[in-house]
């Protein structure tokens, strides 16, 4: 009868499809560990996307070029299995769910954005997978108790902390009040951007400045003029923008054709929105705070110095001018997996937690050293400026390798 | 947002810059609102994949620019190329749906958008990218009012192109068999036109049209393989607001949209920007539903 | 074997299935819950899309709606929403399992019935538009949700509402979910059966038919149109608390109002399966996350180009679907009488509705 064999239809199609999308992958297969992400390849953060999934498979392929993971005295290989998490969280989550249960997944790496960790942490952390990440910073991540989420960068609230405080000092240095200093901002409508807002607004408030715009941009952005105009009329000291590479992109263009003179613009973003190879002198000046740079002192044995894995990157995928930091925290969250493999000697998932939240490594992209809440805290944030078309580290003194340009000398 | 209101009363001028800006910026959405116009009103597609032609074309026109060739007299060559580009589509996809349902125009050409943003993803990369035009920008007022000239030379190429179409459809035999095919596509065939070839035609211009403010979309804002979406968007709410088969509408539309994005960034926040857009879609359709409700209550 | 026996068997069969599925396969689970999830998206679209000839693209809505409406519910039981949201999450509420179920099972309610409130208020505007115009419109109203959610700070704005953590055993949470996504997908196959069964449904059917001609024969055509956007309306509330809650966090534009994904993907399951009759949707919504699934896994990077050729081949060529091509193929079997003489031409009417 009919409905009979619908019944039988969707059943068989049922039945063969799952089964087809199960490849079986199981955590060690023969002589290799498989690592699991979901990670965004196409929607709008697929070019951090790929930046991070290069990150991990340059230091994959390096790991197993170097021998491998040894664990009980046998030498593995590293391997990634990857899905496209389409940039939604929803999807994110059935992708962990899927990387996890279907896949056999012990080991995860993490996804691009803060908003879609915060959709595969509860995931992870509810099958007790210890989950490595290098690109959510969002500080509400460390809040929730997660035992199983660690990650290898600097919180959100970090971000252009040192921007305000760069702006207070240079009030103070022209004679004004760190209270007088007026801040315009404009932060994406996302998780990411707007938890690095609320780090500027709790900064701005200790000081007592005064914040004169507070736009939120559309995610669909590629248009800030109204803002900017808003900015041109109320002159303020500092503009703040954050909207990953998109929202560089269109604020490095549109502050250059509006020709806002702003002594103070810090902007995230800027490596992977590639703003001085589209923009050129106009950017001028832009803070960019940055997880990591290339002239930082930091090594380790697999890759060097920092500047040798910026030249080793580059050799290996030669479309890139500038490394951004999102590739480089990827490969350390790769170097941090190694370690754990390594120290705990088993591949057992708690042991590896432990081994994980126990780890003090020094790594070409930085100390790594693990709070209780998970996020790493032995890496400052680096401020850079762009000076004479190159970024120089300004802030914390420690790495600055040049002085602060202030105010910023915009070559339009 | 009563801050920004009276921040506009103490500086009128700057109700220049964001006429100015809501100006240069509605010609790009007039120019694809009314390709998509087009093919509504002659062969009745809902063209879902508006947006994505926009984008291509602006992306053949970065591509240009890193070969050397100024994006501006890269132009034309767009142009030629998109009018290929829409050629090909309308014998692989369009030409099996004219005369179907609304529906099927709908969906094979959200079919159609999915698959040209994941390729252009493919072949460009995801990265969001810019053209430059290596010109100046001019400021007035002190510097509160600042046109970069590349935004007036691409109002005035769309106004240029825009006039080109209009004595095209006007004055050439095309153009007269494209609005005959428009008002009866019986009756032209009945006539002797090749209705097909008409189609074809229509939908190679509109792709045309949608490569050449593409190109201007990549000079004056950024664009990446998965922005068509919105400017397909923005050509719905256009032509639903204007009704397709009247071209001053759509340009006075186009404008109103542009300044009103423009004012709802600047007034309510740039995070209303979108929502106004929508929110306008739903209104003008509010609007025609009361006017139609009143037309049928004279019916009955 | 007899109709009844037949069906019998085969319901059963499904709610077995449905049952066992999560055991025999528990690795799967969320994979299956998210099919039910599936199959309702078809149902409840086919109410307008398929029987009334209402095609709707903004049915993805009440799924925002319901998420939204679930989630407030559920935290503003024990705590202030506003100061929960502008912590972003930076709160961490724990419930126990008493609270938790209460929060749910209220937030499911509210859920439901303030997305059939909407459905109703929202129906006064869009059912006076005609063709293109309201499936443009229905869009509009779910795009401008989803772009007013996220400038609304109460509810977190862009940066969304991490959801109370379920406080127990992580596998029983997942056979929770995987229960209450069944159960709904199956309240509503049974409610659909029924109702399509009544003089409603064949109301529906007449609206689809010809619009103007039910109204002169007395079918008060507006308030039919609206109680069949609120029963779908009822149904992807509840889907939109279930999901919210499975997924753990949500935001306005890629989980609660996915417009151009799920919201035009439950119109193509319909397409796929067949629109217009009970079954189609049901297979299609399952053909269409088995293949989903299958080409995300092995055709990475091609992935979105296969799922876009697919609807294109889909739409033009398939356009009838699954149950539809059945139906030409064997008309006895599905009771109709082929009368020679006018099979072409019945077709051809078929095809323009």
């Amino acid at each position: 009868m009919a409905s009979f064999r619908n019944l039988k239809l969707t059943a068989l199609a049922a039945v063969l499809g799952f089964a087809l999308s199960a490849p079986g992958h199981a955590k060690v297969e023969g002589e290799e560990i498989i690592l699991g992400s979901a990670i965004s390849l196409t929607g709008k953060y697929s070019s951090n996307g790929l930046n991070a999934k290069n990150g991990y498979d340059f230091a994959v392929k390096r790991i197993n070029e170097m021998g491998g993971v040894k664990v009980g005295g046998k030498s593995y290989k590293l391997k990634v299995v990857y899905y496209d998490d389409e940039s939604t969280p929803a999807r994110g989550a059935q992708l962990a769910e899927r990387l996890i249960q279907q896949d056999g997944v012990k080991y995860m790496l993490g996804p691009y954005s803060s908003g879609l960790t915060k959709a595969i942490a509860p995931v992870t952390e509810k099958y007790k997978i210890p989950m490595v990440e290098a690109e959510g910073a969002s500080r509400s991540l460390f809040t929730q108790g997660y035992r199983y989420l660690f990650a290898v960068l600097s919180t959100s609230e970090q971000y252009l902390a040192s921007s305000i405080s760069l702006a207070a000092e240079m009030a103070k240095k022209e004679g004004k009040k760190p209270a007088d200093v007026r801040i315009a901002m404009a932060f994406e409508n996302d998780p990411f951007s707007l938890d690095v807002r609320a780090g500027v607004v709790d900064d701005a408030k200790k000081y007592g400045m005064q914040i004169v715009v507070d736009d939120k941009l559309p995610r669909d952005l590629s248009d800030m003029s109204a803002t900017l105009t808003k900015v041109k009329a109320l002159k303020p000291d500092v503009l703040v923008v954050s909207g990953h590479e998109k929202g560089a992109t269109t604020a490095a263009r549109q502050i250059k054709e509006m020709q806002i003179d702003v002594p103070m613009i810090a902007l995230t973003h800027c490596e992977s929105g590639k703003v001085i190879e589209q923009f050129g002198k106009s950017t001028e000046g832009f803070l960019c705070p940055t997880q990591w740079s290339e002239t930082l002192t930091y090594k380790d044995k697999y890759f060097g110095s920092a500047a040798d894995y910026d030249k080793a990157f580059k050799a290996a995928y030669p479309d890139y001018k500038t490394v951004p930091y999102q590739t480089a925290q990827a490969s350390a969250a790769v170097l941090v997996w190694k370690d754990a493999f390594e120290r705990a000697n088993s591949f057992d998932t708690e042991k590896l937690r432990d081994a994980i939240a126990a780890t003090q490594m020094e790594t070409f992209y930085g100390n790594i050293k693990f709070a209780k809440e998970g996020n790493n805290v032995a890496k400052p944030m680096v401020l850079r400026q762009i000076q004479s078309g190159e970024y120089k580290v300004v802030a914390p003194t420690k790495w600055a390798s040049s002085p602060l340009v202030y105010p910023r000398n915009a070559g339009m | 947002m009563l801050d920004n209101l009276s921040l506009l009363g103490q500086a009128p001028v700057l109700n220049i810059q964001l006429l100015l800006d809501g100006l240069f910026i509605g010609a790009t959405f007039v120019l694809a609102a009314y390709g998509l116009a087009l093919v509504w009103g002659v062969m009745n597609v809902k063209n879902l994949a508006q947006g994505d032609f926009v984008i291509l074309g602006g992306y053949i026109a970065v591509t240009m620019a890193e070969w050397g060739l100024h994006p501006i007299l890269g132009l034309p060559l767009v142009i030629v190329m998109m009018f290929g580009f829409g050629w090909l589509v309308y014998r692989a996809v369009i030409s099996r749906v004219i005369d179907r349902d609304l529906f099927t125009s709908l969906l094979a050409t959200f079919g159609l958008a999915i698959v040209m943003a994941q390729t252009m993803n493919l072949i460009f990369g995801p990265e969001v990218v810019a053209a430059e035009s290596g010109l100046k920008t001019r400021s007035m007022f002190d510097g509160m009012v600042t046109v970069a000239e590349i935004k007036a030379i691409s109002l005035l190429l769309a106004a240029v192109l825009a006039t080109i179409v209009i004595i095209f459809m006007k004055k050439s035999r095309m153009g007269q068999a494209i609005r005959a095919t428009a008002q009866d596509a019986r009756a032209a065939r009945v006539m002797g036109i090749d209705t097909d070839r008409v189609y074809a035609f229509t939908y190679a211009l509109n792709s045309a049209i949608c490569g050449a403010a593409g190109v201007l979309i990549s000079l004056i804002w950024v664009i990446q393989p998965y922005f068509g979406i919105t400017h397909s968007i923005r050509s719905f709410v256009i032509v639903t607001a204007a009704g397709f088969g009247n071209l001053p509408g759509v340009i006075m539309a186009g404008f109103g949209l542009g300044f009103a994005e423009q004012y709802s960034g600047f007034v309510l926040g740039a995070e209303f920007q979108q929502a106004t857009v929508v929110a306008l879609l739903v209104l003008i359709l509010v609007v025609r539903q009361i006017q139609q409700a009143r037309h049928r209550q004279v019916v009955r | 074997m007899s109709t009844a026996m037949t069906q019998g068997l085969l319901y059963g069969g499904i709610v077995l299935a449905g049952i066992v599925a999560p055991f025999a396969f528990p690795e799967y689970t969320f994979q299956f819950a998210l099919l039910w999830i599936m199959i309702l998206f078809a149902l409840t679209w086919d109410i307008l899309g398929g029987q009334m000839g209402y095609n709707s693209l903004g049915n993805i809505f009440f799924f925002g709606a319901g998420m939204y409406l679930c989630a407030v519910t559920q935290i503003g039981l024990y705590y202030d929403v506003a100061e929960y949201t502008a912590a972003f999450g930076a709160v961490k509420v724990d419930f126990t399992m008493g609270q938790y179920m209460l929060g749910l099972g209220l937030g499911m309610l509210a859920a439901a019935l303030g997305s059939v409130v909407l459905a109703l208020f929202f129906g006064r505007i869009v059912f006076g538009l005609r063709g293109p115009y309201f499936a443009i419109g229905t869009l509009g109203v779910a795009l401008a949700a989803g772009e007013l959610m996220g400038t609304w700070e109460y509810v977190g704005g862009g940066g969304g509402i991490s959801l109370p953590v379920y406080p127990g055993d992580p596998d029983d949470r997942a056979l929770l979910y995987y229960i209450l996504c069944f159960v709904a997908a199956i309240l509503t196959f049974a409610f659909l059966r029924w109702l399509y069964g009544t003089r409603f449904g064949l109301a529906l059917n007449a609206i689809r038919d010809d619009e103007e001609k039910a109204e002169a024969m007395g079918i008060h055509t507006t308030r039919y149109k609206t109680v069949a956007w609120g029963v779908a309306a009822f149904f992807l509330g509840i889907s939109g608390a279930v999901f919210g809650n499975m997924t753990g966090f949500i935001e306005p534009l890629e989980v609660a109002f996915p417009t151009t994904t799920f919201g035009i993907f439950m119109v193509l399951m319909v397409l796929l399966g067949g629109k217009g009759t009970l079954w189609g949707p049901v297979i299609g919504a399952t053909l269409f996350h088995v293949i989903k699934e299958v080409t995300w896994t092995y055709l990475l990077g091609w992935q979105w180009i296969t799922l876009g050729a697919l609807i294109i081949v889909n739409v033009i060529y398939f356009q009838q679907g699954i149950m539809g091509w059945a139906r030409d193929k064997w008309p006895e079997r599905f009771g109709v009488v082929v009368d020679r003489r006018t099979t072409i031409s019945s077709r051809d009417e078929e095809a323009a509705s």
